[in-house]
């Protein structure tokens, strides 16, 4: 089986039906790809072949013959999706993140709400909740570094007397 | 002494955030190691009786296969009641124990191997009041019952019901043990190296030298990496040792489901005695806890429950009872929250119907019996002023508009409802003195290093503990550096649970920090260790000198603080398919300090998340003692499509031990939703008492009348004579 893998060619020896997750993890030594549950429903597999995602747990690997295969490694820590999921809390515990971060390079530069919500319903996170991962997709379409500043939107918005702490106040923030 | 924070309070770079986000970060199932063995668990496939015969009908050589003979310490997963075996000998007590171990370094053929085991079956019980068997029973008393009913203008009773969840991090659980240095090597997903440590010691015989567990990056834990992984280590280290070769035991997903714990379903029956002005005058809680087929945590699972389960709410007469009973399924265990969600889904949705009964809206009955600073709660505890039941509320209805939203909502498919919640940060009474955690710094050429077993597991502990230690010693936060969870390594800091990292471990390690920083004087690092050679500080918790817990009547401080929320939540009902939409969800929590306040927007976040799957979506099937639905095709939790825009607000009123005021974050986000949807279904015409609240519940509800103000009476008690009956029973 010859494809091109993160842009370069590649051939291995590999019974046609065995699963592209486990090419990648094993005969290609690439363990950014995740199996959450090798039945195609939570996404942590997923990678772009020929720029479209999969779920790399559902494809033999006959099937990327001849194709271009990108996982995450192929972003060589560049991508601005990837230092905005950093910097915007889209990881947490991170098992999810490489197939989201797929997922989400494959709805182009800047997705609408829609498109993200609709772009990642194969993707599952236990963590998030999602918030974080579309403010990051945002950022990330934005170009914006935020590097080491205080909260978005930090501000103090009440103070109380009758639930006064070490400083007598109670301050807010909102996300 | 107020040094200027640096980190503290704004968003640093998480530790290992590009490790996570480039794909470099090792998770466990992507170690490999020379000469590995694959394993696999064979288990019971009914979900009681005994065992009467094993039969290979398979070629052995090549394998290495372990039953309960080949335990040399004790065949138990140490823990806090020792009684469950790590390998079944006869007895089988539900439907997923594991009986046998088979490894080869070929999976395919691993996976091929076909075992037969006989059984002699035995009626099974899988109704937690009908069990014969109670693990733990606890009663809370505060003040006199019958004068609070005395008291009282109106009783309202109702019955609760939570179901089964499912942790679902996304990482299944798994562990690879090397046989290394005449013991055992044990890397792992995992909260808790030291559970291992301790687990296996007692499985192997071995000293305390002789095992060394390590926490690899950790893929998800949520209370489900707490206890199981004592039992999937003990398992690879029995095969190590007999192979003397390197094992791998990762589970799959529908083994993970079927195998591992679970939170435990409940039922919570109230009678609450309250006046026509909405007053609470007394509270009558009962709780039963299904426990699964062995102890595990449910003791003290029960116990944080019942301790939230009158609530964050000021009464003077409080009777709470509980217990948690055997079920022949598989053990139910740590699950965020603890206890709390269930109890606290019974005492909130009761909340709403109380201030039906009363034609009071939900904010009033709540306004006037929110516990305040010098209130007291159910154990006695005497609030102090980092209480703010009150000020979420007050937040939460302001932010919503709530009471204007509710009125225009009125009559149509979609529905309000708010949740009132609080959460204990740390263990419960006496346990944080048992636990007597301990944590190091080390000097470093350029800065320090925290030396803890506290576990990363999304939430942040590494980049947080970095935050309180960088600006506590006056360094900056890279300087900081935080060394792995290995118990070869690091002491004792305690589990990774309990909301208790930041508060607590962060607390002693800012004492380290403190204590550092006078040593240091005006030298840098690199002064100091020319000057003194290497340097490490190590303390242990101390107890706050003003608490105090007497664990056999269930009375004084529970905790050390707590956080308070408030959830709203606002959603649509489709009433041909009778299916419910969350269309908005408001959250004000109180935890004292936000350390990271994208961290800890994220716990709040995704704790919310997951009490909207509990809600509405996670419904664990049990069929003959085993879960029906155990695939990710079958067991649904929220994806894109159901989670709704989250709004979270935080508010800061400093706890005074707490590192920077930080309380604790973790577990009170899952707390709300669950009873925040109920009450909203409630006011859009439905009579739920459980959850989840799937479409065939909603379709079989009671239907209320669509007015904004009911004001009928509740009906007569029904309950009493079963709980007089459990009564006698327990």
């Amino acid at each position: 089986m010859r494809f091109t893998l993160n842009g370069q060619h590649r051939r291995v020896n590999a019974h046609p039906m065995r699963r592209l997750l486990d090419v990648l993890r094993e005969d290609c030594a690439l363990t950014g790809t995740k199996e959450g549950c090798g039945e195609g429903e939570c996404g942590a597999c997923t990678v772009l072949v020929d720029g479209a995602p999969v779920n790399s747990c559902l494809v033999p690997v006959a099937h990327v013959d001849g194709a271009r295969v990108t996982t995450i490694e192929g972003l060589n820590g560049r991508h601005p999706l990837q230092r905005a999921f950093v910097e915007h809390g889209g990881a947490q515990c991170g098992i999810c993140t490489p197939g989201m971060i797929m997922a989400a390079v494959a709805l182009g530069k800047r997705p609408t709400p829609d498109q993200m919500k609709t772009g990642l319903a194969g993707n599952l996170c236990r963590c998030t909740g999602y918030s974080a991962i579309y403010r990051s997709i945002d950022e990330a379409g934005k170009g914006i570094n935020r590097r080491g500043r205080g909260a978005r939107g930090v501000k103090k918005t009440q103070s109380s007397r009758s639930g006064s702490g070490r400083n007598g106040r109670i301050t807010g923030k909102t996300s | 002494m107020a040094r200027t924070t640096k980190s503290v309070g704004r968003n640093v770079l998480r530790k290992e955030g590009v490790e996570k986000v480039t794909g470099a970060a090792r998770y466990i199932d992507d170690l490999t190691f020379p000469n590995l063995l694959h394993a696999r668990t064979i288990r019971s496939t009914i979900p009681c009786g005994e065992i009467t015969g094993v039969r290979h009908n398979f070629d052995t050589a090549g394998f290495t296969i372990v039953d309960h003979r080949d335990v040399p310490g004790k065949n138990i997963v140490a823990l806090i009641d020792d009684d469950q075996p790590c390998l079944a000998e006869r007895l089988i007590r539900h439907a997923a124990e594991p009986i046998l171990l088979l490894a080869h370094e070929h999976r395919e053929t691993l996976v091929a191997a076909d075992v037969q085991i006989d059984y002699r079956r035995a009626p099974p019980v899988y109704d937690p009041e009908a069990s014969q068997t109670t693990f733990k029973t606890i009663a809370i008393e505060k003040g006199r019952l019958d004068e609070g009913f005395a008291a009282a203008d109106l009783i309202v009773e109702g019955e609760y019901r939570t179901g089964h969840q499912e942790q679902l991090y996304i990482e299944p659980n798994g562990v690879v043990a090397l046989p290394e240095n005449g013991g055992i090597t044990v890397y792992g997903s995992m909260q808790c190296p030291y559970y291992v440590h301790r687990a296996l010691m007692v499985l192997l015989g071995l000293p305390g030298d002789k095992v060394r567990v390590i926490q690899t990056e950790t893929g998800g834990g949520f209370g489900g990496k707490e206890e199981y992984p004592s039992m999937i280590a003990g398992h690879a280290a029995l095969l190590a040792k007999k192979s003397g070769r390197p094992v791998k035991l990762v589970y799959d997903r529908v083994e993970d489901m079927l195998a591992t714990t679970k939170r435990h379903p409940s039922i919570v029956r109230h009678r609450t005695g309250v006046t026509r002005e909405g007053r609470l005058t007394a509270m009558d809680i009962e709780a039963v806890f299904d426990g699964g087929a062995y102890a595990t945590l449910s003791g003290v699972v029960l116990s944080r429950g019942l301790i939230h389960a009158s609530g964050p709410y000021r009464c003077d007469h409080i009777r709470i009872r509980g217990r948690a009973m055997m079920t022949n399924t598989p053990p139910n265990g740590a699950f965020r929250g603890f206890g709390a969600p269930q109890t606290q889904f019974a005492a909130e949705v009761h909340m709403d119907r109380i201030a039906d009964a009363l034609g009071l809206d939900p904010v009033r009955v709540r306004e006037i019996n929110a516990l305040r600073p010098g209130d007291t709660t159910a154990t006695g505890q005497r609030l102090g002023r980092d209480c703010s039941a009150r000020q979420v509320l007050r937040e939460a209805v302001k932010r919503t508009d709530f009471r204007r939203r509710r009125r225009a909502l009125a009559g149509t498919n979609r529905g309000i409802g708010l949740s009132l919640f609080f959460h204990g940060s740390g263990f419960t009474g006496g346990g944080e003195v048992k636990l007597a955690s301990k944590a190091s710094l080390a000097l470093t050429e350029r800065g320090v290093r925290i030396l803890a077993a506290s576990t990363e597991i999304g939430q942040g502990t590494r980049t947080m503990l970095a935050q309180i230690v960088a600006d506590t010693m006056g360094l900056p936060y890279d300087s900081v550096e935080v060394n792995a969870a290995d118990t070869g390594e690091v002491p004792d800091s305690g589990p990774t649970v309990a909301s208790r990292t930041c508060m607590v471990v962060g607390r002693i390690l800012q004492r380290c920090a403190e204590d550092m920083r006078e040593r240091l004087g005006r030298l840098t690092p690199r002064e100091y260790l020319r000057r003194h050679g290497p340097l490490v500080v190590t303390k242990a918790y101390e107890r706050p000198a003003e608490m105090s817990w007497d664990d056999n009547s269930h009375q004084g401080d529970a905790y050390g603080s707590h956080g308070w929320g408030c959830d709203v939540v606002e959603l649509e009902v489709d009433r041909d398919t009778w299916e419910v939409k969350p269309i908005a969800f408001t959250t004000v929590h109180e935890i004292g300090k936000a350390i990271h306040p994208r961290l800890a927007t994220g716990q709040i976040e995704g704790g919310s998340a997951q009490g909207l799957g509990y809600a509405l979506l996670e419904h664990v099937v049990m069929r003959d003692g085993r879960m029906a639905n155990a695939s990710l095709t079958d067991y649904s939790i929220p994806t894109t499509l159901d989670a709704p825009p989250l709004q979270v607000v935080m508010l800061e009123n400093p706890y005074k031990h707490g590192p920077f005021g930080a309380k604790g974050v973790g577990e009170m986000p899952i707390d709300g939703s669950a009873p925040a949807v109920i009450n909203a279904l409630r006011h859009a015409g439905f009579d739920l008492r459980a959850i989840p609240a799937t479409p065939e519940k909603l379709m079989a509800a009671d239907v209320l009348p669509r007015s904004p103000q009911r004001t009928q009476r509740i009906s007569p008690p029904k309950i009493s004579a079963s709980l007089a009956a459990s009564a006698v029973s327990s």
